[in-house]
């Protein structure tokens, strides 16, 4: 096996998802398929290989430091699941 | 022939003609809609009153305005991917079940400013993830050729809605096939261009180093008229190329002649339709017919890219994904706690499809996993990318099959992820290369399914392939076959 039931216990807290047990249990064996699907990239000697993460060479797009108002803070808290005034409104973070 | 049956360029004619007005068209292609939608499930959302007070608006530009608009009152549908200022946008997923977006996608806003009116949105994988769309949400759009089959994905409902004469063209995104693969399946042409060629601010993200915006469209010529209204540097977008649109559509005259076309020997594999296979390679002859050469090439490492894809496009996606977190927008369901209400929004908001790939993702960038498999993916894209580099080299353009079958039957691959993935092969490398690559409609196998043929061109270079498409087109009437619906 490549994945165990409590790495995608662990995994899935990381991901801040839950799986019901026979959720997990299938997860567990697709995820395992597909991992050992995967494996034959180590067919592959990529010892001298650089990583390519992006295939255009990206500068950065620099802008003025300027306000705008648009979009508009009303549209912008339009689908907010809880607001007040003009703010998101959260569960309590801090004790 | 009925208004909603003609090409986009055909249409485009007879609105400058004062031929036909666009609230006439924009009527024909709704009854269209009201005609066969019980049957296609091409769209989540219609957009018919804002439709028809658009095509009014352009009748009056093209009553007053001599120069050209390029897409001045046709219907077009989006993708249900692309944020529509005041329409709902739900990208195929619960968690975006109430979304309304309060601006336009640069898309969107370009397609408004070209002149088009906005026919509704079109159903998808959830998030884009899946090839057959039948990981919407919401229900599952069917082929228009044959009811019982998935209509391709991730861009289902715009390939679907398209075939069905239900809009005059579409647009799509493309990861790793979710333009071509449909529209394959469909009949369809289907263009996802050079990464960076059009901006992605607005889309919803899923894998941010391969998504790409494209035209799915009836023909090659409406296909170059709307990657010409699309494409172009954003300054929103930090990925977007500053590089000149050239004028695609002026380039179609049919003369290939002495154009190097490389055939790649890994992409003729067991396994997969003969009929597929013979019809690709038909294509290939009525090509070399019209003065083309072509040369078998080799891609080495093209059985790589479906495991590299699955590590880069997952690592990305959860990441991306980590902003569904039922704070800003979107579904919030509330837990005991802060912790709580973050699990509980994601478990419900989310499909099983985009739970397996969010958890994939998050294994690939874990500690002590990722170099072994993120990193190693990465290296695999680099070799991926330098394949065609090398044979780019010797020729202008490579042509393969867009995938290995025709449209599967719905439920057919659902319980095996991995199988599903695979319908994939043949488009993936082009998105990890950055890449522009064409599907064309290149035949039907024995029960009457289309057949695409993939044209994949050199970066910035979706000029060449649309040339050789188009005169493809010309020597053959594939394109013209409708679905009987």
């Amino acid at each position: 096996m490549k994945i165990s039931r409590e790495e995608v216990q662990r995994v899935a807290a990381l991901a801040r998802l839950s799986f019901t047990p026979e959720e997990e249990e299938l997860l567990t064996r697709q995820l395992d398929k597909i991992l050992q699907y995967v494996e034959k990239l180590n067919q592959l000697d990529t010892e001298k290989v650089e990583p390519l993460a992006h295939v255009i060479d990206i500068v950065n797009g620099f802008r003025n430091d300027q306000v705008i108002h648009e979009p508009a803070v009303d549209a912008l808290l339009s689908n907010a699941p809880a607001k007040e005034n003009n703010f998101f409104k959260v569960p309590k973070i801090i004790e | 022939m009925n208004l909603y049956s003609l090409t986009l360029h055909e249409l485009q004619t007879k609105l400058r003609k004062r031929e036909i007005s666009s609230q006439e068209l924009t009527e024909a292609v709704f009854q269209r809609i009201s005609a066969t939608e019980d049957r296609v499930h091409a769209f989540i959302t219609l957009c018919h009153d804002t439709a028809l007070r658009e095509a009014k608006r352009a009748d009056e530009r093209l009553g007053r305005e001599k120069e050209s608009v390029p897409l001045l009152g046709i219907p077009i549908a989006l993708k249900d991917i692309f944020l529509t200022r005041e329409v709902l946008t739900t990208c195929g997923s619960k968690i975006l079940g109430n979304f309304i977006p309060p601006y336009d996608a640069a898309t969107v806003k370009k397609l408004k400013g070209a002149g088009a009116v906005i026919v509704g949105k079109t159903n998808l994988d959830e998030f884009a993830m899946g090839s057959s769309t039948e990981n919407s949400a919401f229900f599952v759009t069917r082929n228009p050729w044959s009811l019982e089959r998935v209509p391709g994905g991730s861009s289902g409902g715009s390939a679907a809605a398209v075939a069905a004469d239900q809009c005059v063209a579409a647009l799509g995104t493309d990861t790793g096939g979710s333009i071509r693969q449909p529209a394959a399946c469909c009949g369809i042409v289907g263009l996802k261009p050079t990464y960076g060629r059009v901006s992605r601010f607005g889309i919803i993200a899923y894998a941010s180093s391969l998504d790409q915006v494209g035209p799915m469209t009836k023909d090659v010529m409406d296909s170059a008229l709307m990657l010409e209204a699309i494409a172009g540097h954003d300054p929103s977008d930090s990925t977007s190329i500053n590089a000149p649109v050239p004028p695609f559509s002026r380039y179609l005259d049919g003369d290939v002649k002495g154009l190097r076309v490389g055939i790649p020997k890994e992409y003729f594999i067991p396994g997969m339709q003969p009929e597929v296979e013979q019809a690709v390679k038909e294509g290939l002859r009525t090509l070399e017919r019209n003065g083309i050469e072509t040369e078998e090439i080799s891609l080495p490492h093209t059985e790589y890219a479906v495991a590299g894809y699955y590590l880069v496009a997952t690592a990305e996606a959860s990441s991306n994904l980590a902003r569904y977190d039922g704070m800003k927008y979107g579904l919030r369901v509330p837990g005991t706690d802060l912790g709580g209400t973050y699990m509980k929004t994601r478990e419900q908001g989310f499909g099983p499809e985009v739970k397996r790939r969010i958890m994939l993702g998050t294994y690939a960038l874990s500690a002590g996993y990722y170099d072994a498999y993120y990193l190693k993916a990465q290296k695999v894209r680099a070799l991926i990318k330098k394949d065609f580099e090398d044979a780019f080299k010797t020729c202008d353009a490579i042509i393969t099959p867009t995938s290995p079958t025709t449209a599967f039957k719905i439920g057919e691959k659902t319980q095996d992820p991995l199988q599903m993935y695979l319908s994939d092969i043949f488009t993936i490398s082009v998105n990890l290369a950055g890449l522009p690559g064409l599907s064309v409609p290149c035949g039907f196998d024995s029960d009457g399914l289309p057949i695409g043929m993939q044209i994949i061109g050199k970066h910035l270079d979706e000029a060449t392939i649309l040339r050789i498409a188009y005169a493809y087109e010309q020597a053959t009437d594939w394109h013209k076959r409708k679905p009987s619906l």
